[in-house]
C-alpha cells in the first residue's frame, strides 16, 4: 500500500500535494529530499500567482529545498559585530545551559550496641545534557571510619536513558589505600529501575566490580518506599583488604521516606549487609560478623 | 529624537523592507545611554504593578479607554513587584505593570514604538503574530541586537492587518516574570464580528520560584513539579490506570500523568494579572454582545477555558477572523489567541474558568453587571491521563498494544532526518492527524469543545497555489532528561537555518515524537493550518501539535529575512526547541 502511495506521489505530485489528506505528501517529501538541490527548481514548480488555474494544472515534480543561506539578514541593518555577539548569546540561550545537582542519596545513622554506625552515598554532577563531570562518594563507619571512597568521573549520555562513565576512585579507608581506574554505566531501565554498574582496576592491578539497583515505589505523593541493593565482586583475593575472589559483599535495604519537598525527604528503614564466600571466612577469622542487619534513620536530600 | 553614540545601522533600509513598504518602514533607531527621553524615564519609575492599566483593573467597563494608541508610543521595561493574591513577588514589567499596557492600533497606520530598557540586562519586545519587517520582529541575535540597559530602540512598522495579538520579551526568560501585554489592531474596514463591549483576557502563569530555578529543577528531576503521579494508594482505591496498564507504561518508562512540566504546585494562574482570589471582574450590561479577546501569555501552561452558562461564539483565532462557531469550552495553547463573543442576557454574574490542562490549578475571572457580584467557581475536574494515542500509537488505526509500540519506536525508520541520541526518547510509530481531536483532558467532557477542524477562515486564503514541496519536521524530546529539540538537535548544537525561497509555497508537516503538547510558533508569517477546509484554512501564528500526533500547515514564504521558529512552551524553547527560518533572497524579485 505504501509503495503504491509512493508511486502515485512521484507520478502525480501536484494533485497529491494539493489534496487535503495530510498523509499524502510524506513520500513526496522524501523524494524531494533525495533530489540534488537545484536552485532553479522553484521557477518551474511554483506557478505564478497570476495563473488562476494553478491549482488545477499538473505542476512540475516537487521542488528541491533551496540551499541553506550562510548570511544573516540582520547584518544588513545592524552592526555585524554586535549581531555576532547577540547571535552567540541566542545560541547559548536555546539549549546550552550547564547545570548542577548535588544529592545525598542516603545519609544515615545505624543504631547499634556500643557506637552507632553511620553511612552515606552522595553524588554531585555538573555540565550539559550530554557531557558531565560527576563526583561520587560513599562510605560507612562506627567508632572509626571503616570505608570511604571518592570517585571523579566524566559522564556521557549515550542513550535516552543511560550514561557511561570513566574516571578514578580513591579509597581513604580501608587501608592500605587504593586508587582505581573506573568504568561505569548508570541509568534508568524499563519499569523505572535505577541501575548502575562499575568495574574498577586498582593501582596494584586488582580488578573488582559493583552493581547497584534502586526503585521508587510511590505509596502516596509523598511517601515512597525504596528498595536498594548493591553487590560487589573481586577478580582475585586481596588479603590486605580482607577480600576473597568472587562475590565479596552485598547490601540490601528498604527505606521508607517522606518527601516534605521532593528534594528533602527523611526516612527510616532496614539495612542488611553480608559478606560472601572467602570474604566472609576472612571476616570470621578476623573476629567480625559476616552478616549484619540494622535499622537506619536518615535523610535523602538534593539541591 | 536624538541619536546617541551607538553605531547606527549601516545598510540601505530598503534592502530589508519589501517593495511597497519602503516608504513606511524605517530602520530602528537606537538611543545612547545619555540620550534617554525624559518622558520615558518618568514612565519607567512607577515601580509597582499595583496600579494596573484601566482594562486590566477589576471592575473595568472594558476597552473603551486606557490603551496606548497613535503614531508614537513609549514603553519602558523595568523591575516591578507583582502581587498575586496578596503575596508579593519579583516581576519584570512594561511601563510598571504586569501585564503591560494594551497597545491599540489601526490597520493601515504606521506604528512607532520607542522601548527603553531600565533593566540591568538586555531586553527586547517581540510583536507576537504581527507581520512586520524582520528587523522589527524583536528577537535578539536574529532580528536585531537586542536593547542594552539604558538604551532605547524605536520599533517602526506598518500595521498591515487587524486582530488580537500580544507582545512580550524574547530575551532570556523575562517573559516568565511578567514581560507581556496585549495588542488590539482595529480593522481599516468594517468589523466582521461586531460587538457592544470588549474585554481583554490575558491568561498567564506566575511562580515565586525564579525562572532559572524552574529550569534547573526540571533538569535535575523532570517530574519535580508533578505532585499527582500515580500511586499505590491510588491503585488500591481503583483510581487511574489498572495494574496491567501501569506495568506496560512503566516498561516503556513513560508517565501518563506528565501533562504539563510546570504545574499548579508552583504556579498561580492569572487573569489580567489577578490571582484567583483577586477575581478580576469585567462588567457587562445584560443583552450586550461582549467580545472577549483571550490571549494565552503563559510560559508553560495550556488552558481550558469555559464560562459555565454562557456559550462562546469563536470569531477569531490568532488574530485572523474565522467563521463564527459556537462552543462551550476551548483549549488555548501557549501564545494562541481566541476572540469569542458571549451574550449574557441575565442580570447575573458568570465565572470564566481557565483550568490548566493538567487540572493542577485554575485562573478565574468574573463577568458581571456590577462589581462585587460573583458566581460559583466549579471545582477542578479530575486530572487527565495520557493514552497510547499520545504516544503516537493510535489504537483505532492499529491493533497493537504497548509492547508493539516499544518495538516500533526503537526501529524508528520513519524519520531519517532525526538525529538519534540521548535527546530522542521515541519516534511516534503511527502519528495521527489530531486536528480533529479535543485537547488533552477534554476527550470526555459532556459539552461542546472547540477543535482545530472547527476553524474555517472567514476570508478565502490569499494564496491559492498548491505547495511546490513538502517539509517534515519532528518535535523531539526526552522527558527523562528534560531535553527538547527539532529533529533531535538543539538550536545551540545546530544554528543552521531552515531555508525557504521567497514566495515559495511549502507544506510543512510537524510530527510530535513526544508525549507533551508543543505549541509551535513561526515568526513573521501566518501559516494556513491544514484542517480539511481547503481554500479557507484557518491562518495562525501558533499551532499546537498534540502529543504523538502530527499537523500540517501551508506556508507562503513571503517575508524575506530570518525568523524564529520555536515551541512556545518557553522552557522547551530554552532547552533548545528553537530554529531559524531563513527566507531568501532578501531583495529583488521573488524567486
Amino acid at each position: 500500500m505504501r509503495r503504491l502511495v509512493l508511486a502515485a506521489a512521484l507520478a502525480l505530485p501536484a494533485p497529491a500535494l494539493a489534496q487535503e489528506d495530510p498523509h499524502a505528501g510524506h513520500h513526496g517529501h522524501e523524494a524531494a529530499a533525495e533530489a540534488p538541490p537545484d536552485p532553479h527548481a522553484g521557477h518551474n514548480a511554483a506557478p505564478t500567482p497570476a495563473d488562476a488555474h494553478a491549482g488545477h494544472v499538473m505542476a512540475a515534480p516537487p521542488a528541491a529545498p533551496p540551499p541553506v543561506p550562510t548570511d544573516h539578514a540582520a547584518d544588513t541593518v545592524f552592526p555585524p559585530q554586535r549581531m555576532a555577539a547577540a547571535r552567540a548569546q541566542l545560541a547559548r540561550e536555546h539549549g546550552d545551559h550547564p547545570w548542577g545537582k548535588a544529592m545525598l542519596e542516603t545519609a544515615e545513622v545505624r543504631p547499634a550496641k556500643g557506637a552507632d554506625g553511620y553511612a552515606w552515598e552522595a553524588r554531585a554532577s555538573y555540565g550539559g545534557d550530554i557531557h558531565r563531570l560527576e563526583l561520587r562518594s560513599e562510605g560507612e563507619g562506627g567508632r572509626d571510619l571503616h570505608r570511604a571512597e571518592v570517585q571523579a568521573l566524566y559522564s556521557r549520555a549515550v542513550s535516552p536513558y543511560f550514561n557511561l562513565q570513566a574516571g578514578v576512585r580513591q579509597d581513604f579507608e580501608p587501608r592500605p589505600r587504593r586508587t582505581y581506574a573506573v568504568l561505569g554505566i548508570d541509568g534508568v531501565a524499563p519499569y523505572w529501575f535505577e541501575l548502575g554498574g562499575s568495574v574498577f582496576l586498582s593501582d596494584k592491578g586488582e580488578a573488582s566490580a559493583r552493581l547497584e539497583a534502586a526503585y521508587d515505589l510511590r505509596l502516596t505523593q509523598r511517601l515512597i518506599l525504596e528498595p536498594r541493593a548493591e553487590l560487589n565482586a573481586s577478580a582475585q583475593d586481596v588479603r590486605e583488604l580482607g577480600l576473597g575472589s568472587g562475590l565479596t559483599t552485598g547490601e540490601i535495604g528498604l527505606r521508607l521516606r517522606y518527601a516534605i519537598r521532593p528534594e528533602f525527604a527523611p526516612y527510616v528503614g532496614v539495612h542488611h549487609e553480608r559478606r560472601f564466600g572467602r570474604t566472609a571466612r576472612l571476616a570470621r577469622v578476623a573476629g567480625e560478623d559476616a552478616r549484619e542487619t540494622t535499622l537506619v534513620v536518615g535523610l535523602r536530600a538534593w539541591f | 529624537m536624538q541619536q546617541g553614540g551607538i553605531a547606527s545601522p549601516s545598510a540601505d533600509p530598503s534592502r530589508a523592507a519589501r517593495a511597497g513598504e519602503v516608504r513606511h518602514v524605517r530602520r530602528g533607531v537606537e538611543i545612547g545611554r545619555r540620550g534617554v527621553l525624559r518622558g520615558v524615564a518618568a514612565l519607567a519609575l512607577s515601580g509597582s504593578a499595583s496600579l494596573l492599566p484601566a482594562w486590566a483593573r477589576s471592575g473595568t467597563p472594558g476597552l473603551a479607554a486606557g490603551a496606548l494608541s497613535g503614531e508614537r508610543i513609549q514603553l519602558s521595561i523595568g523591575h516591578a513587584a507583582i502581587d498575586v493574591d496578596g503575596r508579593k513577588g519579583h516581576g519584570i514589567a512594561i511601563n510598571g505593570t504586569i501585564p503591560g499596557p494594551l497597545i491599540r492600533l489601526k490597520e493601515g497606520q504606521t506604528a512607532r514604538i520607542a522601548v527603553t530598557n531600565r533593566l540591568d540586562e538586555d531586553t527586547s519586545i517581540h510583536w507576537h503574530g504581527l507581520i512586520v519587517p524582520f528587523q522589527m520582529d524583536g528577537v535578539p541575535g536574529l532580528s536585531f541586537p537586542g536593547i542594552r540597559p539604558g538604551e532605547t530602540f524605536v520599533y517602526e512598522f506598518p500595521v498591515r492587518h487587524a486582530g488580537t495579538f500580544w507582545y512580550h520579551s524574547h530575551s532570556g526568560l523575562q517573559e516568565l516574570l511578567g514581560h507581556y501585554a496585549p495588542i488590539v489592531l482595529d480593522p481599516a474596514g468594517a468589523e466582521p464580528a461586531p460587538y457592544d463591549r470588549e474585554h481583554v483576557i490575558v491568561l498567564s502563569d506566575y511562580s515565586f520560584m525564579h525562572p532559572h530555578k524552574l529550569m534547573l529543577r526540571l533538569k535535575q528531576q523532570p517530574g519535580y513539579f508533578n505532585r499527582r503521579k500515580q500511586t499505590v494508594a491510588g491503585l488500591l482505591a481503583g483510581e487511574d490506570q489498572p495494574l496491567a496498564e501501569r506495568t506496560a507504561w512503566a516498561k516503556m518508562r513513560m508517565d501518563p500523568t506528565d501533562i504539563l512540566d510546570v504545574t499548579g504546585s508552583t504556579y498561580s494562574y492569572l487573569v489580567n494579572g489577578h490571582g484567583p482570589q483577586a477575581n478580576w471582574t469585567g462588567l457587562f450590561a445584560p443583552g450586550e454582545r461582549v467580545r472577549l479577546r483571550i490571549v494565552n501569555a503563559a510560559a508553560m501552561t495550556i488552558f481550558n477555558v469555559r464560562i459555565p452558562g454562557l456559550p462562546m461564539q469563536v470569531v477569531q483565532a490568532d488574530g485572523c477572523d474565522v467563521r463564527p462557531v459556537e462552543t462551550d469550552e476551548l483549549q488555548i495553547a501557549n501564545a494562541e489567541t481566541y476572540d469569542v463573543i458571549v451574550r449574557p442576557t441575565a442580570d447575573q454574574a458568570y465565572t470564566l474558568v481557565a483550568e490548566a490542562a493538567d487540572r493542577s490549578g485554575l485562573a478565574r475571572a468574573t463577568l458581571a453587571p456590577r462589581l462585587g457580584m460573583s458566581a460559583p467557581v466549579p471545582p477542578l475536574r479530575r486530572r487527565p491521563l495520557l493514552t497510547m494515542k499520545d504516544m503516537g500509537m493510535d489504537h483505532s488505526a492499529h491493533g497493537g498494544g504497548a509492547m508493539d509500540h516499544g518495538a516500533m519506536a526503537m526501529s524508528g525508520d520513519g524519520a531519517p532526518q532525526v538525529m538519534r541520541g540521548p535527546g530522542v526518547q521515541m519516534i511516534s510509530a503511527m502519528p495521527a492527524d489530531r486536528t480533529g481531536d479535543r485537547g488533552t483532558g477534554l476527550e470526555d467532557v459532556g459539552h461542546r469543545v472547540l477543535v482545530y477542524t472547527d476553524l474555517v477562515a472567514l476570508a478565502p486564503n490569499p494564496d491559492g497555489r498548491p505547495p511546490s514541496r513538502e517539509l517534515e519536521i519532528h518535535l523531539t524530546g526526552n522527558m527523562e532528561r528534560f531535553m527538547w529539540a527539532f529533529d533531535g538537535e538543539t538550536f545551540s548544537e545546530v544554528t543552521k537555518p531552515i531555508p525557504f525561497r521567497r514566495d515559495e509555497r511549502v507544506r510543512v508537516t510537524l510530527v510530535n515524537d513526544t508525549m507533551m503538547n508543543h505549541p509551535i510558533h513561526l515568526h513573521g508569517h501566518f501559516v494556513e493550518l491544514v484542517n480539511g477546509h481547503a481554500g479557507r484554512h484557518p491562518r495562525k501564528h501558533t499551532v499546537n501539535v498534540m502529543p504523538g500526533g502530527k499537523l500540517a500547515f501551508d506556508l507562503t514564504a513571503d517575508a524575506p529575512g530570518d525568523w524564529a521558529f520555536h515551541c512556545h512552551m518557553l522552557l522547551h524553547m530554552h532547552a533548545g526547541m528553537f530554529k531559524v527560518v531563513a527566507v531568501r533572497p532578501l531583495d529583488g524579485p521573488a524567486a
